[in-house]
């Protein structure tokens, strides 16, 4: 019972990450028909927003030693951060939430690095096959991830919770069960309350604004939208924005769980597009829904007691319901009909 | 009488025809070389094979610098680094042979097949008369086969399995790093010392050849010692996120978990296991503990906090206090202001030990150089006294048991050296059955 609320548990925070990214892909899909292929680089971006700040924040004045030396012979460099140097106690405060500090760069610059891919690139490509348009994005993509990795190297950059953040949580205890039993990462927990309130975010947004009306009205009939007057391509230009800071803020949240790398982005493209897939082409709470599905059943299968019956069942289990959902339901959990259909 | 009359059209014939004839053997054949790429001209070409891109691109960059610094020195350039320190004096600093050293590089991309194709074209094209590089055994295990039969000596870089020169040796290759076994035999004292000989343990490994020997090699150490091995669990390369594996140690009654990682694998594994508050966490009474067998200091500058009392070994660490070992920190250190990984050392002396082998022959023949690698012992290249043992071209030398330091004074100073596990205690017999199944064969020298 405790390994199965652990792996629930698992399954939930794994599950908040495919289901932010899915939901900016499949909101890109229903709104520009466009297979956004380095939408897992948006991921990446993000986390590296989290690793920007970090570095401004850690800049360190460098002061070449009189007295000791490295091994190599040259003085040794003193370092002390600017910030903790200029603000005291919260320059050490404000390297210590670096992460969730960085929130406030992501949000801009994820929604204007949409508007650029947007206008810049992938508008061109909007009648063009879906070949095309996952050639350029997957393209674009791999440009993405060198300019990282010319920047900041390949090696993975390790960054911390906030200290008060980063320990274990007795789940168990908190519902009146056996103390230190169900134990979790706290910033897991974390992660998974700020991808339901993301989530939820956008979910009100389309729902209860007049903005999203508009978009799901587009979503579900553009050229009728168009003939009433309403400029729809502009809107869905910055839902391509709202979608690249879904991805954005994704990224920038997780990079205490997992040291980002320029490889990062790459790691969930493709479980995404089976996600999206498996939820249906252009449903927003098929993304969602399925993000959560396909993150606990990939962590049950991961159990001992799971793999001992099924040996590798835990490096195939996504792909395996997507060929079953593909072959039952083809438009996915909650497709919708003409979507990807000739 | 017959009047012999040919035209003007049959002439011309004739005469491409037979000219065409005379050509094609220089056109078809190439001189009769002795071997592989014999040099012929005032330059020697070497091939650096690393991975640029992929998982290892970090230590695929730092094997290339140091393979840059090793043809600096042979070339006579710098300050010489460990050439002083070497025992064989046949080197020195004018080439090797009397013959400039030149480098054409590859990208192994941390895969097999791009390996291969890389390392082809070195030889084909560029003429490389030696290949070396590594990074993953997978790659080293797959060139040193093409290296084998294409006639070239292969010098293997970061490579750790115990297959490399086990089950898949070949004459034509040579390995300076140490090996799975090696790890397990110099870290098994240590952990009985430090965490008693009362321990369950948990595997998580990396699924392919280097996490499987790694893993059969710690397990049989630690079952040595009197451990119980509660599971073993396989790993996909590149998993990322590990959480799905590490929330299952929690209750499974292990107290110590063993990570078979290494790279980004080892990075992401150990960071999440910190996270899942193992490190504090008591178990049957004791302490939980992490282990990582194969350490590197570029990846506990990955894993950063995380690595913090975490013991595992290592082939060569920057801060060994011998002469060679400060030559070659001072040469790298002030050439790129940085001290070199374990990975930088590895490729450095190999193509020392290589351009040595080839300068005592006096020939770049890979039969005449493995000849001279065989049974070779050498020392003050810093791991102290070296044996390049001829029965699968493996060195032996002491190995260092290492620990994530728990105070760094700076940015690479991560690992402290706790102990030098000398030779003896990390020898093995040709046919251990963890070697055994593989035939080193004869040296081939192409051509």
């Amino acid at each position: 019972m405790d390994a199965i609320l652990l792996q629930i548990l698992n399954g939930l925070d794994k599950g908040s990450a495919y289901a932010m990214i899915a939901l900016g892909l499949t909101l890109i899909f229903g709104t520009l028909g466009v297979v956004n292929f380095a939408h897992g680089a948006l991921f990446m971006l993000g986390a590296f927003c989290a690793v920007t700040i970090n570095k401004l924040l850690t800049l360190q004045k460098i002061v070449l030693s009189d007295t000791e030396k490295t091994a190599w012979g040259t003085p040794l460099e003193l370092r002390t951060p600017y910030a903790e140097a200029w603000f005291g106690d919260a320059g050490t405060w404000l390297i210590d939430w670096s992460v969730p500090v960085s929130i406030a760069l992501a949000l801009p610059f994820m929604f204007l690095v949409g508007l650029v891919m947007e206008r810049g690139l992938i508008r061109h490509f909007y009648k063009r096959p879906h070949a095309d348009q996952i050639l350029v994005t997957f393209g674009l993509a791999i440009v993405l991830q060198e300019i990282i990795k010319a920047f900041f190297g390949a090696n993975p950059i390790p960054q911390p919770a906030p200290d008060t953040l980063s320990g274990m949580a007795d789940f168990g205890a908190a519902f009146g069960m056996e103390a230190g039993v169900i134990v979790y990462p706290l910033w897991r927990l974390v992660y998974f309350l700020f991808a339901a309130a993301v989530l939820g975010a956008v979910f009100c947004f389309l729902r209860f604004t007049t903005f999203g009306m508009v978009v799901r009205a587009g979503m579900a009939d553009r050229e009728t939208v168009g003939l009433l007057g309403i400029n729809i391509d502009k809107r869905f230009t910055l839902m391509f924005g709202l979608a690249a800071v879904v991805a954005g803020l994704a990224g920038v949240m997780y990079t205490p769980i997992l040291s980002p790398d320029y490889h990062l982005g790459m790691d969930f493209l493709v479980l995404s597009f089976v996600v999206v897939v498996v939820g249906g082409m252009g449903s927003l709470p098929g993304a969602v829904a399925a993000g959560f599905l396909l993150g606990i059943l990939q962590s049950f299968a991961s159990m001992n007691e799971v793999k001992q019956i099924l040996p590798g069942i835990d490096q195939i289990i996504i792909y395996l319901v997507a060929v079953v959902i593909l072959l039952t339901r083809p438009r996915g959990l909650l497709g919708r009909k003409g979507v990807m259909e000739a | 009488m017959t009047k012999f009359t040919i035209s003007r059209r049959g002439l011309l014939k004739t005469s491409a025809v037979a000219g065409a004839g005379i050509a094609a053997p220089m056109v078809w054949s190439r001189p009769a070389y002795a071997y592989t790429n014999e040099p012929t001209g005032g330059t020697v070409t070497l091939g650096f094979n690393v991975p640029q891109t992929g998982a290892y691109a970090e230590e695929g960059a730092d094997e290339l610098r140091a393979y840059e610094l090793a043809v600096e020195h042979l070339n006579g350039g710098g300050d010489g680094g460990m050439l002083a320190t070497f025992s064989s004096k046949a080197l020195s600093g004018s080439g090797i042979n009397g013959k400039k050293v030149e480098f054409v590089t590859g990208d192994t991309q941390t895969k097999s097949d791009a390996a291969r194709a890389s390392a082809k074209r070195m030889i084909e094209r560029d003429g490389a008369i030696m290949i070396t590089g590594g990074s993953s055994s997978g790659v080293a295990i797959a060139v040193q086969g093409l290296c084998q039969e294409m006639g070239v000596i292969f010098m293997a870089g970061l490579t750790h399995s115990n297959d490399t020169t086990g089950k898949d040796k070949k004459a034509n290759g040579f390995r300076h790093f140490f090996n799975a076994y090696m790890s397990g035999a110099a870290l098994a004292p240590v952990l009985k010392a430090q965490y008693g000989a009362d321990r369950k343990a948990y595997h998580l490994t990396a699924d392919y050849t280097w996490g499987w020997t790694q893993e059969e090699s710690i397990a049989a150490a630690t079952e040595g010692l009197g451990w119980e091995t509660v599971n073993k669990v396989r790993t996909p390369l590149g998993a990322g996120d590990f959480s799905q594996y590490i929330t299952p140690v929690l209750n499974s009654g292990a107290d110590v978990l063993i990570l078979n990682h290494y790279g980004r694998d080892m990075v992401n594994s150990l960071t999440q296991a910190v996270q899942f508050g193992l490190k504090d966490k008591q178990v049957n009474g004791k302490q939980f503990e992490i282990v990582v067998p194969l350490y590197s200091r570029l990846m506990a500058q990955g894993a950063g906090e995380a690595v913090k009392g975490i013991f595992g070994s290592t082939n060569w660490h920057w801060s060994l206090q011998d002469a060679g070992s400060q030559a070659f920190v001072r040469s790298f250190g002030q050439k790129y202001g940085f001290p070199p990984s374990q990975a930088a050392h590895t490729t450095y002396c190999q193509t020392l030990l290589y351009a040595d082998a080839a300068q005592r022959a006096g020939s770049f023949n890979p039969c005449a150089i493995a000849e001279a690698l065989e049974d070779y012992q050498f020392d003050g290249l810093g791991n102290g006294p070296t044996l390049y043992r001829a029965g699968d071209h493996q060195c032996f030398k002491d190995v260092l048991v290492v620990k994530g330091k728990d105070n760094p004074t700076s940015q690479f100073d991560l690992l402290e050296v706790v102990d030098v596990t000398p030779a003896e205690q990390v020898t093995y017999p040709v046919d251990h059955p963890m070697f055994a199944g593989g035939e080193l064969g004869k040296c081939n020298p192409g051509a």
